[in-house]
């Protein structure tokens, strides 16, 4: 089998799905465990931003805000109305869906540049909003938010917390592929190939396009909850411009469109600085240079896509 | 079928259409001639939604299509094929044509996430009618292949095959014949009559009078965003308004070559 062959087969996923597994079993420090489980999170991020810039050909720059609305919704909902962080996964749903919407209905007609524009803007508004209000805690942001807990079982162990996000990104993301590979995923294939000739084809371009946004934006809202439960604290800080751009890379960087090239783009920047602490001070500047020299060699991403399926698709 | 009332189009100063009415009846094939720039392709935009007349109507079995999206257009039975080729370049050709199977594929977002055996039949019937579809076109190149490595005559094949699996009661073919050979010429002659026994009424623009002469049953000719001639092809070939439009202005077919690939 070739290369891109083996790397396109079913069991690479479950290869991927057991090294998430069998990771606290090399290295299991709080440190590390809390690093493991930010990558984790970041995984699923970028699994959401790729149904909007990979599957669809949309570009975000602004894809923290929903990252944002999905923590902060289920911050304070679990301090102010005291109920457990899953009881909130309903409302971060809905919420965030709306939130998809919101930024979808006035780019439907525009072209990437102007989208590029107003995603940055609607994520700017969403942190500076969030720091300026009292009910989202200000520049402190909310703090005091309940781990992780299903039924009476607590799930706030490190190790253990850790595993239900593995369990939740895994199903996030085969739930992406599943899409990508349904009806609206070609959908977004043939959008992002050439808008005009899928809506001859039929296709409701801007129905399409919408969810396209809200898949992402739940995807991000999601994200936001296991982030608000593994930190118990969320501030604006978190959701800045740096972040969004962070989890475009990702998406690049694994070639966007393509699920499992995401997965490892998203683990790769997660990771990245923290195998480079050996250089101290220039962490960032040797992973930034290590980023071009990765793109100047796999322009299209890491991973090499199935043929006829689109070079950027699997 | 299809009506076209006073349809007027212009871009700043140009008129592309000026007034054009047209009457199509059912499963009969129309050839749509005239110079360039006579505003032929933009009548086909008018009439798909990818351009909306300044005035006039446009009614498709009474339906009113002006201020319709494209897709809604598709979704009333009108399906297209474009002048410069619009393939979904890097998508396999199987793919291609499952696009235009999107309609009519029945599939929740649900049963994708859950793969439930209602997905996969949907899936499954959706590649088959696409499969149905390349075979009607007689194509039978590797279907895996990316669309944009096909040869020109193969491409426009898929992209008719497209048009067709969005179930269409009328298709507008877009010069099918530009930059075809011989023999392609002679097998689209072939497809289109074979479309037109679906019950599916076809109206095409062509400049290659003696292909148009051989499948038309109605010619209409256009000049100046106007209809200056309707007929049979004999009618029209002897017209002399039709004469001389086309005297000193005959279309050099060898300079048609590959438009924008
Ligand atoms: N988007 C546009 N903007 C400006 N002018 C346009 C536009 N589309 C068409 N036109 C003008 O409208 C007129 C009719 O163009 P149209 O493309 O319909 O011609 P045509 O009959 O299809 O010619 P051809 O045989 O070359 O394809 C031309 O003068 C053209 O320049
Ligand atoms: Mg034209």
């Amino acid at each position: 089998m070739s290369l891109p062959a083996v790397l396109n087969a079913r069991w690479i996923g479950w290869l991927g799905f057991a090294a998430a597994l069998l990771a606290p079993f090399v290295i299991a420090t709080p440190y590390a465990m809390s690093i493991m489980t930010s990558a984790a999170v970041f995984v699923m991020l970028a699994t959401g931003l790729n149904i909007v810039v990979g599957y669809c050909g949309l570009l975000d720059l602004g894809y923290a805000a929903f990252f944002a609305v999905g923590a902060y919704t289920a911050g304070i909902m679990s301090t102010r109305l005291d109920l457990p962080l899953l009881a909130t996964v309903p409302a971060v749903v809905l919420v965030t869906a709306g939130a998809g919407v919101l930024i979808g209905l006035p780019t439907l007609r525009l072209r990437s540049d102007y989208l590029a524009i107003v995603t940055l803007g609607f994520g700017e508004i969403i942190r500076v909003t969030a720091g300026n209000l009292d009910f989202t805690g200000g520049p402190s942001g909310i703090y005091g938010i309940p781990g992780l807990a299903v039924g009476g079982l607590d799930l706030s162990d490190p190790v253990v917390f850790y595993y239900a996000v593995v369990v939740v990104v895994s199903v996030a993301v085969v739930g992406a592929a599943r899409l990508s590979s349904s009806r609206l995923g070609r959908a977004w294939r043939f959008i992002r190939e050439d808008e005009d000739a899928a809506e001859a084809c039929g296709i409701d371009t801007y129905r399409t396009k919408l969810a396209a946004y809200v898949a992402g934006a739940v995807w991000g809202g999601l994200a936001g909850v296991l982030f608000a439960a593994q930190l118990s604290a969320i501030s604006p800080a978190s959701f800045t411009f740096l972040q969004s751009v962070l989890v475009l890379v990702a998406v690049v960087l694994g070639g966007q469109g393509v699920s499992r090239g995401v997965v490892v783009g998203a683990v790769f920047i997660a990771l990245g600085p923290e195998l480079l602490r050996d250089v101290a001070d220039y962490q960032y500047a040797a992973f930034g240079v290590l980023l071009i020299v990765i793109m100047i060699l796999r322009p299209r991403g890491l991973w090499p896509g199935r043929a006829g399926l689109g070079r950027r698709d699997a | 079928m299809l009506e076209i009332d006073q349809v007027r189009l212009s871009f700043g100063g140009v008129h592309a259409l000026d007034g054009v009415s047209l009457t199509l009846g059912p499963a009969e094939v129309w050839s749509m001639v005239g110079p360039n720039g006579a505003g032929k392709t933009a009548l086909f935009n008018c009439v798909t939604g990818f351009a909306r007349p300044q005035q006039g109507a446009i009614r498709f079995h009474g339906s009113d299509l002006v201020g319709l999206r494209p897709s809604a257009i598709v979704a009333r039975g009108v399906a297209r094929t474009f002048q410069h080729l619009r393939l979904f370049g890097e998508l396999s050709v199987l793919e291609n044509v499952r696009a235009g199977t999107h309609r009519g594929t029945g599939q929740h977002v649900l049963d994708a996430l859950l793969h439930t055996r209602r997905f996969r039949r949907s899936e499954r019937d959706s590649t088959v009618e696409a499969e149905r579809w390349l075979d009607f076109v007689g194509l039978h190149a590797d279907r895996g292949r990316a669309a944009g490595t096909l040869s020109y005559g193969n491409r426009r094949m898929v992209e008719i095959a497209r048009a067709l699996a969005c179930r269409p009661r009328l298709l507008l073919l877009d010069e099918p014949a530009a930059g075809l050979n011989h023999s392609e010429k002679g097998a689209l002659a072939d497809l289109i009559a074979r479309i037109r026994d679906l019950g599916t009424a076809v109206l095409l623009i062509e400049h290659d009078m003696s292909l148009v002469m051989d499948i038309s049953d109605q010619v209409v000719v256009l000049n100046f965003g106007r209809r200056i001639a309707q007929g049979t092809p004999e009618d029209v070939s002897q017209d002399p308004v039709v004469v001389e439009a086309y005297l000193g202005r005959e279309r050099d077919d060898e300079t048609d070559g590959e438009p924008g690939a």
